[in-house]
């Protein structure tokens, strides 16, 4: 019997208790990953982070909770009340609506039932998720807008337009997945890695799916839309105590949220790692439970790597690298992914296979070198093309500081 | 600015920016390869488990520098006279205005400083105070430094203007609580000069008397 069928036999009851067991864990999880980035980044600058609250630490985030609750919650003049209110409540509950449908275990036996440890199952579970996750903008979109205030209103315009180009590349990346599954259901593209988990096989996919989920989720280097340099606290600049909070745990759910299905899709989700097949029978199938969150894990330390290395991109090479790179990049992959899953399908010959894989290869190779040797011509014409004058005024030397690059004289 | 302006200052290895008349590019205008932005993975990765520098504050105390600037302290000479005399010029040299003097006459009966005068009066604002130490050059006597003292914050603006007795070094042995007369047979010039290095016992007796 298949998970989706299993899922389909739970009493009401059960998934209740499935369903209060995801609120629970997406709020430990939360915790422990701000505690844990914290932690994290701060090593990787040399520091120690917070260590005060509790052991190691462990209960900053919630001390930082408590303390957030028991703020001063202020409504500026200007804000649209209603919306202003409801904006972090849209953000913080569609992050976790995504959690119905991600599988945690195999089959388990809880409470009597032979079933998962998975809220529900639905045959176009991936979509959903994606829908959730735009809606869960609206969140941040409507938080700008009803501030009454200029730069929540420029970050929330910002992340708009962020997430929707993102979501191109991050739907687009998804669908070799399913071209390559056959299914949209997230128990069923779990089970078809069981030999060859999506990352290898679909490596340019996971890739963008990758970059895509750090620019969907609003994190560095793509935290544009709350930039602090430049847009104060962007969206949320107008936001204080709970629902401060609330947009707070509505981000970091949103993390695990991504990184779990990047689990699904293309880290093989709660199945072990590949030589480890046989835990995933240990403790009566729970202990896939542990290679799930552990994947989870690696995909926050990633998400923290990424912080503690790179600069924020500047907000035009940000969209121009979603729409002109990634978009163009996964449509070409997904053209070679279906030609060559039809062509596997239809038993086509070895040396077809191979001569298109090289075909697409070598075209790729001429594609970008062209664009490259071009690329460089025009900026070597442009520099010898360039006659500084002389500056009239002394003014002290700086490197660079003549380079006016694309104004050309005379 | 002559330096700035004049390129033979600098010795540039290799030409940037304008040389005479002529264009040079600027060199190095490509971005940085691939494997190159990957490095930065690398090193924020191995930081994680290098030495880290934080110090636990309140229970880890690592000595200031030498001469750090911290709260003031006005000192005295051997025998537990002021060195102060009231002048003011710490007062008028603070770009603050966190010093106040009002200084006052010594009589034979009642003597705090050797010499005409003492600072009866002396308050630093140390919401004003910006630790520059200015006022420490400006005294003449050596009265006012600094010290190693930086934990300074409190709970009450007035708590934050210290008062002459908040100022004054502590009485150190051979040291009596003015006001007392001066070492016997000297002046205020011996005072200066460093000559007393102890109190004399009848400095003592003449406080008891009083």
């Amino acid at each position: 019997m298949s998970i989706q069928q299993l899922l389909g036999q739970d009493p009401g009851w059960l998934i209740a208790v499935k369903g209060a067991f995801v609120f629970v864990l997406c709020v430990i999880l939360t915790l422990l990953a701000i505690w844990s980035e914290r932690r994290i980044v701060a090593r990787m600058q040399q520091r120690l982070g917070p260590n005060r609250v509790g052991k190691f630490g462990l209960l900053q985030s919630l001390a930082d909770g408590v303390k957030l609750a028991l703020k001063e919650d202020l409504i500026p003049k200007a804000a649209d009340v209603a919306v202003f209110v409801i904006a972090p409540i849209i953000s913080a509950t569609t992050c976790f609506m995504s959690f119905a449908v991600i599988p945690m275990t195999g089959k388990v036996n809880l409470f009597g039932h032979k079933t998962a440890l998975q809220m529900t199952d639905i045959p176009v579970g991936v979509l959903y998720i994606l829908a959730i996750a735009s809606v869960g903008v609206y969140g941040i979109v409507l938080a700008g807008w009803s501030s009454g205030s200029t730069y929540p209103l420029l970050g929330g315009l910002r992340s708009s337009a962020q997430v929707i180009s993102y979501e191109v590349a991050m739907g687009l990346s998804l669908v070799a997945v399913f071209i390559y599954s056959g299914s949209m259901s997230t128990s069923e593209i779990v089970a078809a890695q069981h030999h060859w988990w999506f990352g290898v096989v679909l490596f340019p996919s996971f890739i963008i799916y990758m970059i895509s989920m750090v620019g969907e989720t609003n994190r560095a280097p793509f935290d544009l839309a709350e930039a602090e340099g430049e847009l104060v606290g962007g969206f949320h600049t107008e936001y204080s105590s709970l629902k401060f909070a609330l947009f707070f745990l509505a981000e970091y759910v949103n993390i695990v949220g991504v990184s779990s299905l990047a689990t699904t899709l293309f880290l093989g989700g709660y199945h072990a790692l590949p030589g480890l097949t046989f835990t995933e029978s240990w403790l009566g199938g729970y202990f896939t439970f542990f290679w799930f969150i552990a994947k989870v894990a690696a995909f926050f330390f990633l998400f923290v790597w990424l912080r503690g290395t790179l600069p924020r991109l500047r907000y035009d090479q940000f969209m121009q690298f979603g729409w002109k790179v990634l978009i163009p990049v996964n449509l070409i992959w997904i053209m070679t992914v279906s030609v060559l899953r039809i062509a596997s399908e239809k038993n086509a010959s070895r040396f077809f296979i191979g001569g298109f894989t090289l075909g697409v290869v070598l075209l790729v190779l001429a594609a970008t070198t062209l664009f490259e040797t071009a690329a460089r011509k025009k900026r070597d014409a442009e520099i010898a093309s360039e006659n500084f004058d002389p500056p009239a005024f002394p003014v002290p030397e700086i490197p660079g500081s003549h380079a006016r690059r694309g104004v050309i004289n005379g | 600015m002559d330096e700035l302006t004049t390129p033979s200052s600098q010795t540039p290895s290799k030409p940037i920016g304008n040389v005479g008349d002529k264009a040079v590019p600027v060199e190095n205008l490509e971005p940085a390869g691939f494997f190159t932005q990957l490095k930065g993975f690398w090193i924020t990765f191995i930081a994680q488990f290098r030495k880290v520098t934080t110090v636990q504050y309140p229970e880890v105390k690592e000595p200031v520098a030498e001469r750090f600037h911290g709260r003031h302290q006005l000192n005295r000479y051997e025998d537990g006279l002021e060195k102060c005399i009231g002048c003011e010029l710490c007062a008028w040299a603070c770009p603050a205005d966190a010093i106040l003097v009002e200084g006052a006459d010594n009589t034979e009966t009642e003597r705090y400083s050797p010499g005409e005068r003492y600072g009866r009066v002396y308050q630093i604002n140390y919401l004003r105070c910006i630790f520059c130490g200015l006022c420490i050059e400006a005294c003449p006597t050596r009265a006012l430094t600094m010290t190693h003292e930086y934990e300074l914050a409190d709970n009450q603006r007035g708590k934050l203007i210290f008062e002459k007795e908040d100022l004054l070094a502590p009485l150190r042995n051979g040291m009596v609580q003015p006001p007392h007369p001066m070492y016997p047979n000297t002046d205020h010039h011996s005072y200066y000069r460093g000559e007393i290095v102890a109190s004399h016992p009848s400095q003592g007796e003449a406080v008891n008397d009083a």
